[in-house]
């Protein structure tokens, strides 16, 4: 018996070990599913990693899982776009300071059918009443992102509580018309592709998204729509096994002048998914 | 359920359990065997035997044949009772010539035919150097020609001077091959006596009915 | 994935989706060959041999081949423990395993993140995240599988054996080693089996695993990203490898059987 267990625990070893790799300088970071479907990360990390020789594994979670993942320290760095929940992050003292990084924008997906007749509506405010008056289908991601948290932030905006019933909704719409999926932004494109519905979306995973279907921009453009991204580094101090030096390193380029030149040239169909203004004042 | 009862077993001789069906014959042979331990009561035994020889080896009814080849099947119960790993291979070799199953050595055991098998179980046994040899009906499942072929086996067994202990229900077969008998009928012992004594002259009247072809309980 | 050049122009699109299922069958605009359906460009990435693709698929070979070696040190003699020995509780031992077959693996995902991250109790050794973890949760899944089916195989074959082996002085313990052997195939089959279930899962591996590129990320959890990401056509070339595998598995192990009957008997 003492055998066995001997032998089971050294193919243990030799797994953890995993020679090769166990060499290799590497940090966690923990992402949104934005930035990765995006293929932001794909683009820029190769450049990082050839300047410092520090390889990246990035976790994507939505932003609320991927706050958790550095609340218990398995990750080195955070890296997603929630100000306000960010910002308690470093004050609570798991993060230890937040940087900006770049900005893009959020973009009401809906079916060319445009049930609620918003396309090209410049207000959000309008186009979302719009929407729940009408009951036109709307698929929610509900799993504490950072779009999430914005779409949220809008139906709180203009006075509605999408999970509740609206007064008096004509043309038959049904009570169900807001759909929580608890999944990431492909997931719900795929959602409202299918339940031809409209979505909360970033530009970037619209951009990238390669299943659109008869899906396209409803409105965009509004101030209200602004969808900023901030980095941390895990705070030594709660956990002391963080890679404190190397996960700062990559904080330190991101928002050098090297690593915004890299996120800016990022582009799909010649179109730029983020912009960079690290070291803005209020960002 | 076997009632006490007490007889000996001659060195050297055969000695046939003989009785109806559930008499309590396998029963009985598991018990001396030591492979049953008795609910109440003891097995007394007055046997010894010079150290380092395995004192007894068992073959069964239906022929227990590992997954494995005829010659594994035999070197590995003598790698089990201890037999030094050197002398593995010439002990298999001579147990498998002396039965006639060297032509089946590679073949896989369970391929066999039942009358094969309950020769390789004999020679398996064999190999064991037994100064006793357990039988528990070893050709009721055979066809006549492998019961001839098995009894011839245990007539040169006993040549060599191995101790037979069988049991059968069938009278013709205890006639052929008996030394001594012990008759047991519903877990009793009823008589107990050489061979020629017994089949000439029964002291007991169910061993008598039972010579006589009438059924017996 | 940018192995391919996905950020080369896309002409427009003009097709119409009859809904979701039809999508991989239509027409798309795919980076490399215009008006070719994700199925055919599904085809055309396992033809190619693409680098990325590969890496996946080598890595889940890895991770699944892994855990079922594991296991089988583990489940094989504990199910033929099992099999042998008699004990107060034995019983209740054998219906909490064969439940155990049972569990949802999102549930063993949760509890080996639980236990693994850095917060939890075995976090020293920082495996979240790792293909080890995903080892550990794939062997936890298909543990009691093999330790049931093995119990059930050994204890048969202990019926019919352990008379024989008990005269020639085996006790249940030593017994153990070949009863195992004996059942060879059986086992094997059973072994085959996990492999069958790990190699299917998800939940288990996307949650210790955390799905990172290159690192930890399996056929299963690449199917799910890129089904997310809209990029069928990859998602649909992993999919037609894994059930090649599963159909390579479910073939060996009737295979197997049957060389087992004709070999040995």
């Amino acid at each position: 018996m003492l055998r066995w267990f001997g032998v089971v625990i050294a193919s243990l070893g030799l797994l953890a070990g995993q020679p090769a790799q166990a060499q290799e300088r590497f940090i966690t970071v923990a992402s949104t599913t934005s930035t990765q479907d995006s293929g932001l990360f794909d683009h820029i990390l190769p450049l990082f990693t050839q300047k410092t020789g520090i390889q990246v594994r990035v976790v994507a979670q939505g932003t609320g899982q991927a706050l958790d993942t550095g609340l218990r320290g398995d990750a080195d760095v955070v890296f997603v776009h929630a100000k306000a929940q960010e910002q308690k992050f470093v004050e609570d003292g798991f993060g230890l300071k937040r940087f900006a990084v770049m900005y893009n924008d959020f973009v009401l997906i809906g079916p060319a059918s445009d049930p609620a007749k918003i396309n090209g509506v410049k207000d959000i405010a309008s186009a979302l009443q719009a929407i729940a008056a009408k009951g036109s289908p709307f698929v929610s991601r509900g799993d504490r992102s950072g779009t999430h948290a914005a779409e949220l932030a809008l139906w709180k905006a203009v006075g509605i509580d999408p999970a509740k019933p609206q007064a008096g909704n004509p043309q038959g719409g049904n009570q169900n018309w807001y759909r929580e999926i608890g999944q990431g932004m492909g997931a719900a494109l795929n959602t409202a592709m299918a339940m031809e519905a409209y979505v909360l979306s970033d530009r970037a995973t619209w951009l990238s998204f390669k299943n659109k279907g008869t899906l396209q921009i409803s409105v965009e453009g509004d101030a209200r729509l602004f969808n900023q991204y901030g980095v941390m580094l895990v705070n030594p101090a709660k956990h002391p096994h963080v890679k404190a030096q190397n996960g700062q390193a990559f904080v330190d380029w991101l928002v050098s002048p090297e690593g915004q030149a890299a996120i800016g040239q990022f582009k799909i169909d010649g179109k730029q998914l983020f912009f960079t203004n690290a070291g803005q004042q209020g960002a | 359920m076997i009632h006490p009862m007490s007889f000996e077993v001659k060195t050297g001789r055969r000695l046939v359990v003989l009785g109806p069906n559930g008499a309590g014959k396998s029963l009985l042979l598991r018990l001396c065997h030591g492979l049953l331990q008795p609910v109440a009561g003891q097995v007394h035994r007055n046997d010894h035997h010079p150290a380092g020889r395995r004192a007894h080896a068992m073959v069964f009814q239906m022929p227990v044949m590992l997954r494995r080849s005829v010659f594994d099947n035999v070197t590995h119960a003598l790698a089990t009772v201890g037999v030094p790993s050197a002398q593995l291979r010439s002990r298999a070799v001579e147990a498998l010539n002396r039965f006639g199953l060297t032509g089946f050595s590679e073949r896989p055991a369970r391929l066999l035919s039942g009358g094969e098998q309950q020769r390789l179980a004999i020679a398996r046994a064999w190999a064991l150097r037994p100064d006793l040899l357990f039988l528990d009906e070893p050709t009721a499942a055979l066809d006549p020609s492998a019961t001839r072929l098995i009894e011839a086996m245990l007539g040169d067994l006993h040549a060599e001077g191995v101790t037979l202990m069988m049991s059968t229900h069938d009278l013709g077969q205890a006639r052929r091959l008996a030394d001594d008998v012990v008759f047991l009928a519903s877990g009793s012992l009823v008589e107990a006596s050489e061979a020629k004594q017994f089949f000439n002259d029964p002291q007991t009247q169910q061993a008598r009915a039972f010579i006589a072809g009438d059924l017996v309980w | 994935m940018t192995a391919n050049g996905r950020n080369a122009p896309k002409p427009a699109f003009g097709k119409r989706a009859h809904g979701l299922w039809l999508a991989p069958f239509l027409p798309y605009d795919g980076p490399m060959m215009d008006n070719a359906s994700p199925f055919m460009e599904a085809l055309a990435l396992i033809m190619r041999l693409d680098p990325v693709f590969l890496g996946i698929v080598a890595l889940s070979l890895r991770v699944t081949l892994t855990a079922v070696c594991l296991t089988a040190l583990i489940g094989l003699p504990l199910g033929a423990l099992l099999a042998v020995s008699r004990f107060p509780g034995r019983s209740v031992a054998i219906v909490a395993i064969n439940a155990l077959m049972g569990l949802p693996p999102v549930v063993v995902g949760l509890t080996f993140f639980l236990l693994l991250s850095r917060s939890g109790p075995l976090g020293g050794f920082g495996l979240l995240f790792s293909p080890s973890a995903m080892i550990i949760a794939q062997a936890s899944l298909v543990l009691p599988i093999v330790i049931a089916l093995t119990r059930q195989t050994i204890e048969d074959l202990w019926a019919n054996y352990r008379e024989y082996l008990q005269s020639i002085g085996m006790g249940p313990k030593q017994a153990i080693m070949t009863l195992l052997w004996d059942a060879r195939f059986s086992l094997a089959t059973a072994l085959l089996a996990g492999f069958g279930r790990a190699t299917a899962e998800v939940g288990a591996v996307l949650i210790v695993g955390g799905n990172i590129a290159g690192v930890t990320r399996m056929m299963t959890t690449a199917i799910a990203l890129e089904t997310s990401k809209g990029d069928l056509a990859l998602a649909l070339g992993l999919g037609i490898i894994l059930v090649g595998i599963t159909l390579m598995v479910n073939a060996l192990a009737f295979g197997m059987s049957r060389i087992g009957v004709r070999h040995a008997g």
